[in-house]
């Protein structure tokens, strides 16, 4: 059996960011994922944000990768087509009182290096964000803050990954981790992976990035120190006519465990309001509620009057993988070759970058030996979108390949050839299928598209219809097909 | 259809046609219950025997020129319209310009319905299309929230396709739709009917497994002590239809933000001259018959303006 020299355990944004990272060395990797797609897990739920560094301890590792990330991001979504827009953040007080914290904000986010930072005043918020309640007094603000979409980064990380040499096995929930005897003084050792379809995998190093599960997979390895704590987070998104509502991300003073509730711009143009914070149990409870939805309201009423109930066009619930203060990134010296990236909240998209890096540092010091592959795909080409083209881009696509003429999602503009295209790329799903191409993403929430997608879903992966999934075994459509073609 | 044969008849003799759909007939050819045309045709017909019915008339007159899967995307004020089919791109002007884009689904994700987002959530025009076109059962065991004619009439096509209708959940005091459409459909199938009722929560992962129902009262607030279950696979929405009116937004008409319907003195008319909108997208009818009467009146206005231009 082929032993590979790291396995990643979870396709998240952490999984593939560290996947496309090792993917420049000479090393066989691969990646596992529990779900039918990578991306459905924690990241499915990410707000997009990058977040500039503030409103972290200047001593953690939040922090300082949080400024690394933000910068590194910028380069890795221009090389993976992903669009990334700096868009800015301000932190909004209504008080006098609470000037003060604002400026401590500052304080720690300079000695963080978080570039920029500047406190503005009414004239300047009245300026630049006209819907802001007239009676915000103050912000501080960080240009650095941006946006992307946090699904299409991992899809074209781990595409990117994979067209670099990496491996991913999807539907592989790991459930034992058996390391080997280890011969003499030297680590010659490695792990038997065993996942839940009876799999079995062999590697020299495992990084746990499983998200949720990553205490459930770090006691599997014999490393039972810490806990993840679900904590949930209620989202709502605003109709896109609503998109210059805001022109920054608008935070309040922060919370005890949470940085409070956003009015967040989105890559796809809609706002977005939320997400609450509350602590669960259950690992598996996305279920949003008539209170989440009140507190997001009534909170973001605050800082915008004009947000009404009206605005909202869907919604949804994350859970947040907390495990205690800070990310836990570290080589586990009691079971030699394993490796924690766990308690991966926020600001985890925004640190991706510079986590991967930490985790082949990591490697490195472990005797790893990290050596550059003589090629290496730094780049993707871009997924083409109809509704972000110029018509004459459209019309030309359109001769070269008639399929882009065919409309299926009329909502988001989307082609059957981008749908057949986001197949090609990985998308086993309606799910997945919406989060790649925006189809079903739109005003009818798939009312018009969803047949459509089913008969192509069903056609290009040669399946029957009723074994197409919303998002894995479980979430069937179609209970039953009546006619025979 | 009707708009185009009636500006045909009142004089105009170049007409186009744009359907994004492969066929002609729109939402009738997936309403295959009987109760269509008995005001127009004084015939009781089916959606798809009541569009055939003006496909015929349409066939008769070859210069009504007809160009299907063909989805426009762009719309000017200046009434210039760029549209996508299958291998072409095109850009045309329109002198007169009729709207006829009937209306779409309220769904689940417009109101807010606490509990998961799980599989087997259909508004009910999808589930009529994938089950009367597609030859695709969606579900089971099936709760229907919201009592308008298209979810009455999705109650009794589920009984007919073997399914259990567990229950047809209304939030006001009495049902939104047709009161024939109450009895051909809920009472002589015995469907359990809950007025002054909506769903508390969803539950299921994966697929939908029960929902949670709560008796409200006249102000819509929940009343305690009132919640019981219901398991199902499947929920059908239908709370209501919004008209698509987006195209003509996008060219600058004025559109009532509650309705989404253009704000114009005059039937059928908008604040653009010769851009006309008629049907469902104008006003959102009960019955057919009146969407047919409705086109005719916008189909002769377009041909009287044009008229008025050419003096």
């Amino acid at each position: 059996m082929k032993i590979y020299d790291v396995i990643i355990i979870g396709a998240g944004v952490v999984g593939t960011a560290i996947a496309r990272e090792l993917s420049r060395y000479e090393l066989k990797t691969a990646v596992l994922e529990k779900e039918i797609e990578p991306a459905f897990g924690v990241s499915k739920s990410n707000s997009g944000i990058i977040h500039p560094g503030t409103q972290n301890h200047c001593n953690s590792l939040k922090g300082r990768l949080c400024v690394e990330g933000n910068k590194l991001m910028r380069g890795i979504a221009h090389e993976l087509g992903v669009d990334f827009k700096e868009v800015g953040e301000l932190i909004v007080v209504f008080n006098k009182k609470d000037i003060p914290r604002l400026i401590k904000l500052k304080e720690e986010a300079e000695k963080l290096g978080v570039p920029k930072i500047q406190i503005v005043g009414r004239g300047w918020l009245k300026e630049h964000e006209p819907n802001l309640s007239k009676k915000a007094i103050a912000a501080l603000y960080a240009p650095t803050a941006g946006i992307l979409s946090p699904y299409r980064l991992v899809y074209d990380m781990i595409e990117n990954a994979q067209n670099n040499g990496v491996e991913v096995y999807a539907q592989q929930e790991v459930i034992q981790i058996k390391p080997s005897k280890i011969r003499g003084s030297k680590k010659q050792g490695y792990f038997e992976i065993i996942t839940s379809s009876k799999r079995k995998f062999k590697t020299k190093y495992i990084i746990n990035s499983a998200g949720l599960f990553a205490d459930d997979i770090s006691k599997l390895a014999g490393i039972d120190d810490f806990k993840i704590k679900p904590r949930k987070g209620e989202e709502f998104i605003l109709d896109k006519k609503k998109e210059h509502i805001t022109n920054h991300l608008l935070f309040p003073l922060p919370a005890k465990k949470s940085k409070g509730v956003l009015i967040i711009k989105t890559s796809a143009g809609n706002p977005m309001i939320g997400p609450t914070a509350c602590d669960c149990v259950d690992k598996y409870d996305l279920s949003t509620t008539d209170a989440g939805l009140k507190k997001v309201l009534s909170s973001v009423k605050r800082m915008i009057p004009s947000i009404s109930h009206k605005d909202i066009i869907a919604y949804f619930a994350g859970l947040r993988p907390a495990a205690g203060e800070d990310f836990i990134i570290r080589h586990e010296d009691k079971v030699p070759g394993f490796i924690n990236v766990a308690g991966i909240q926020s600001p985890g998209l925004t640190a991706a970058p510079a986590i991967a890096l930490m985790a082949c540092a990591i490697l490195r010091q472990q005797g790893v030996n990290l050596k550059k592959k003589k090629i290496f795909h730094k780049t993707r080409e871009k997924t083409t979108h109809l509704f972000e083209m110029p018509f004459s881009h459209t019309e030309k696509i359109i001769k070269e390949d008639p399929d882009y003429g065919d409309i299926v999602c009329r909502c988001e503009m989307v082609s059957a050839k981008e749908i057949k295209e986001a197949i090609k790329r990985g998308a086993k799903t309606l799910d997945g299928i919406k989060f790649r191409t925006r189809a079903q993403a739109g005003r009818c929430h798939g009312s018009f598209c969803t047949c459509r997608i089913l008969k192509i879903l069903a056609e290009n992966s040669k399946r029957p219809i009723t074994q197409i999934t919303k998002k894995g075994a479980g979430s069937e459509i179609v209970l039953e097909k009546r006619c025979n073609d | 259809m009707a708009a185009a044969l009636s500006a045909y008849k009142n004089g105009v003799k170049d007409i186009l046609i744009l359907e994004r759909d492969e066929y002609l007939g729109g939402i009738l050819n997936q309403c295959i219950h009987p109760g269509f045309g008995i005001d127009y045709f004084k015939e009781i017909l089916t959606g798809p025997e009541y569009a055939r019915r003006f496909i015929n008339k349409l066939e008769q007159v070859p210069r009504i020129e007809v160009s299907l899967r063909s989805f426009v995307v762009d719309l000017t004020k200046d009434k210039v319209l760029t549209f996508l089919k299958p291998g072409s791109f095109n850009r045309i002007k329109a002198k007169a310009l009729i709207m006829a884009t009937g209306c779409r689904e309220k769904t689940r994700e417009m109101v807010h319905i606490p509990g998961t987002r799980p599989a087997g959530i259909f508004s009910a025009g999808l589930a009529q299309k994938m089950i009367n076109i597609e030859g695709l059962i969606p579900g089971k065991k099936v709760v229907i929230v919201g009592s308008g004619d298209i979810g009455l009439i999705m109650a009794r096509r589920f009984v007919l396709e073997g399914a259990q209708v567990k229950a047809v959940i209304e939030i006001q005091k009495q049902s939104q739709g047709l009161l024939r459409n109450v009895v051909q459909c809920v009472q002589d199938y015995n469907i359990p009917f809950f007025c002054q009722h909506k769903i508390s929560k969803i539950h299921g992962n994966s697929r939908v497994e029960k929902v949670s129902v709560v008796k409200v009262d006249k102000n819509f607030k929940t009343v305690a002590n009132t919640e019981f279950e219901i398991e199902c696979d499947s929920i059908l929405i239908s709370v209501g239809l919004i008209p698509e009116n987006e195209l003509i937004e996008m060219a600058g008409v004025k559109i009532d933000k509650n309705t989404n319907t253009p704000v114009y003195k005059g039937l059928n008319k908008t604040s653009i001259k010769g851009l006309f909108v008629c049907g469902n997208s104008y006003k959102v009818y009960d019955i057919v018959d009146s969407v047919s009467s409705d086109s005719e009146k916008a189909g002769q206005s377009a041909a009287e303006y044009l008229k008025r231009g050419k003096k």
